[in-house]
């Protein structure tokens, strides 16, 4: 309910009011005392993070949760979630009640920067498109001059839409609502003529939303660049290390090929980069203060980035696209474990 | 001890010069009051210092600077102040100010006729006005507001045709899922009406009654109203039931009862009490954020979320209902020392 999530945010902004230590020590060290990762996820998305029928949590960002679960206690259910709207995140963040924000949350600079937040890397390239109902026979986003357009407040999205039509010298009624439920209702009820948000969350509204989905198109403009990634506080490098490289090895476990059906048969290969990724040969757990096997562990509870997107995206229809590994036409790139 | 005797004891006790410094009342006051200032203002330095170095720590950028920063998002209604997304922040949380203002003072005005004529319906001799007046004061007041705004809402939105199919009950009114769009006079001379027409996706020209101001006018006018009708019933009845008979028996009608006597007395007891509803109402409008219409809080929402400064959007949320508030209290305690107290002049 909105009176709830309100008082959230109000409390949320006591938290930062109280919270006597500004350096609550490394957040690692703090996680290791309580027990469990504390991870900021979506209060539902589709493919992102969604609770599914037994009440567990799935999607590609929760998967980045349970990595850093396991990197850091060998265990992938070591993982507690906070579901935030947009609008409660990044104080959550700031104010210490969540120890990462994995949450379909795009990478630009003012947030990078005067929000006091560090992203660690990209784990899903989106970007912002349209959706209109097929019988209005619209073929592109340049002919929705005077459209009704539903969005949710407190995101790029608002910003995006505001530029693009400035930008093409169109005009838009916004009808700005804040949970998703409501704006999508509001859309299928016909009050807007356009629902626009990131392509990936269009895909999964229409999907498990529309009442018949092939009444609804999504338009092939992409008006934007939505880098969604995780994102951590400023001030605690060896936590900002820990959760960077936890979602590149991911990465990097597709690239090399390690599955979790079959990382425990290539642990005893003799290719040294694998040997190096399992922690068989030198020490790059102990670099991040981490077990040896951290990068194993991810692998063989939660999967590579691939298996991932398979399980929580492939079934959405969402295509992978520019999220391919960049020897594969797409963007997905780890630096090397070396 | 005679009465006496302890009157002169209490002379002799209050004249004792060796009574000490803290066992005098006046010192004491000040001295009590001095430590509750000081516990305030320690209370209020902690949590002060305390954000101030948490901001700092993380590198979060505090001030009100951003207000002059441009704002690059759109506002769905601004019937009173032009604004696009190139104007600064200041300027869009003007435009939610308004359409706050707008909203509240117009369902203060609807709840309130509709309130008072309830809450006599509900005295009426009338059985079946009386029920019905009873029924619908059981039924709007004890269900939640927001229940209610998602329930207009969504018969607005749900239940009226697109706009290529919209009704048109008169020349130049057309009602549908994008609200009721209607004629204004048109500035210049000759002065002429300026006609909605239907335009692309839209309706253009004319003025426009959103779905989402409808459906939270509607929303917050009925609710209010329902507390409202009770408030009117217990002032009159609070009024005794001689003070009707002594003015029957002077030979007055219904209607000068009503309006000589018993009204001047009830408003008495009826105004601090609505006082309450009106900054009730104006406090409920909040809930605009939940259907769409862009009041303070969803600007100041979307400011705090753009920004990432919510320190100091919430302290803006609720500088401004501080005024508001008290601007409606003050109004209201004017009035009823004006009017309430000394009655209305027949």
């Amino acid at each position: 309910m909105m009176v709830n999530a309100s008082l959230r945010l109000g409390l949320i902004v006591l938290a930062l009011l109280v919270t006597a230590n500004a350096h609550a020590g490394p957040t690692a060290g703090a996680a290791l005392k309580k027990g469990f990762v504390q991870c900021g996820v979506n209060t539902g998305l589709a493919g992102f993070s969604q609770p599914d029928s037994n009440g567990e949590w799935r999607g590609i960002d929760v998967d980045l949760c349970r990595a850093i679960g396991a990197a850091l206690f060998s265990d992938a259910k070591k993982v507690r979630y906070t579901p935030l709207t947009a609008q409660q995140r990044f104080t959550a963040l700031q104010s210490g009640e969540v120890d990462i924000l994995s949450r379909n949350t795009t990478w630009t600079m003012t947030r990078d920067t005067s929000l006091g937040l560090n992203f660690v890397g990209v784990n899903f390239y989106d970007g912002q498109g349209f959706m209109v109902t097929k019988k209005r026979n619209v073929k592109s986003a340049k002919q929705l001059d005077g459209a009704a357009v539903c969005v949710q407040p407190g995101t790029t999205t608002e910003l995006n839409l505001a530029d693009y039509f400035r930008a093409n010298n169109m005009k838009f009624k916004p009808v700005v609502i804040e949970k998703l439920e409501e704006v999508l209702n509001a859309y299928f009820a016909g009050r807007c003529d356009v629902y626009t948000t990131d392509i990936s969350g269009l895909y999964a509204a229409r999907a498990s939303r529309a009442a018949n989905p092939t009444d609804h198109v999504i338009l092939p403009e992409i008006v934007s660049k939505e880098p969604f990634g995780p994102a951590v506080r400023h001030g605690d490098d060896q936590w900002f290390d820990i959760v960077k490289w936890s979602l590149f090895a991911m990465i990097e476990a597709e690239e090399l090929g390690l599955t979790s059906k079959n990382i425990e048969q290539q642990a005893k290969s003799a290719n040294p980069v694998i040997q190096r990724f399992v922690g068989a040969k030198g020490e790059f757990g102990k670099m991040l203060g981490l077990d040896i096997r951290w990068a194993y562990n991810i692998v063989k509870q939660v999967g590579n980035y691939g298996e991932s997107y398979e399980r929580n995206l492939s079934p959405l229809g969402v295509e992978r696209g520019v999220n391919r590994l960049w020897n594969r036409g797409g963007l997905m790139y780890a630096p090397p474990m070396r | 001890m005679t009465y006496r005797s302890r009157l002169d004891l209490t002379a002799q006790l209050l004249a004792n010069k060796n009574m000490t410094f803290l066992h005098r009342r006046h010192p004491r006051a000040i001295i009590y009051q001095g430590l509750l200032a000081a516990a305030v203002g320690l209370t209020a330095w902690y949590f002060i210092s305390n954000a101030v170095e948490n901001l700092l720590a993380r590198h979060i950028a505090s001030g009100f600077g951003f207000l002059t920063r441009e704002a690059g998002f759109e506002i769905g209604e601004t019937t009173f102040l032009s604004y696009n997304a190139g104007d600064t922040y200041l300027n869009a949380l003007a435009v939610g100010l308004l359409n706050t203002l707008h909203v509240a003072t117009l369902s203060i005005v609807f709840s309130t006729l509709l309130g008072v004529s309830i809450g006599l319906a509900r005295l009426s001799h009338n059985w079946l006005l009386a029920k019905l007046a009873a029924g619908y004061v059981e039924v709007i007041r004890n269900a939640p507001l927001i229940v209610q705004l998602f329930f207009w809402y969504a018969v607005i939105t749900e239940s009226f045709p697109a706009p290529g199919e919209a009704l048109s009950p008169f020349p130049g009114v057309f009602l549908s899922n994008r609200g009721l769009a209607f004629p204004v006079i048109a500035a210049g001379t000759p002065l002429k009406l300026d006609y909605p027409v239907l335009s692309g996706f839209n309706f253009s020209g004319g003025a426009l009654l959103s779905p989402e101001f409808a459906a939270l006018l509607l929303g917050l006018s009925l609710y209010t109203a329902a507390f409202i009708a009770e408030i009117v019933r217990a002032g009159i009845l609070a009024v005794d039931r001689g003070q009707f008979e002594a003015a029957y028996s002077l030979g007055l009608n219904q209607r000068q009862v009503m309006r000589c006597v018993i009204l001047p007395q009830a408003l008495r007891v009826i105004v601090p009490p609505i006082s309450s509803q009106y900054l009730n109402c104006t406090k409920n409008s909040s809930l605009a954020v939940a259907i769409g219409y862009p009041d303070l809080v969803s600007i100041a929402n979307t400011s705090i979320n753009q920004t990432g400064q919510a320190i100091e959007g919430i302290a803006i949320i609720m500088l401004v209902y501080l005024t508001i508030s008290l601007a409606i209290s003050g109004f209201m305690n004017w009035f009823n020392r004006r009017f309430a107290l000394r009655g209305i002049k027949p």
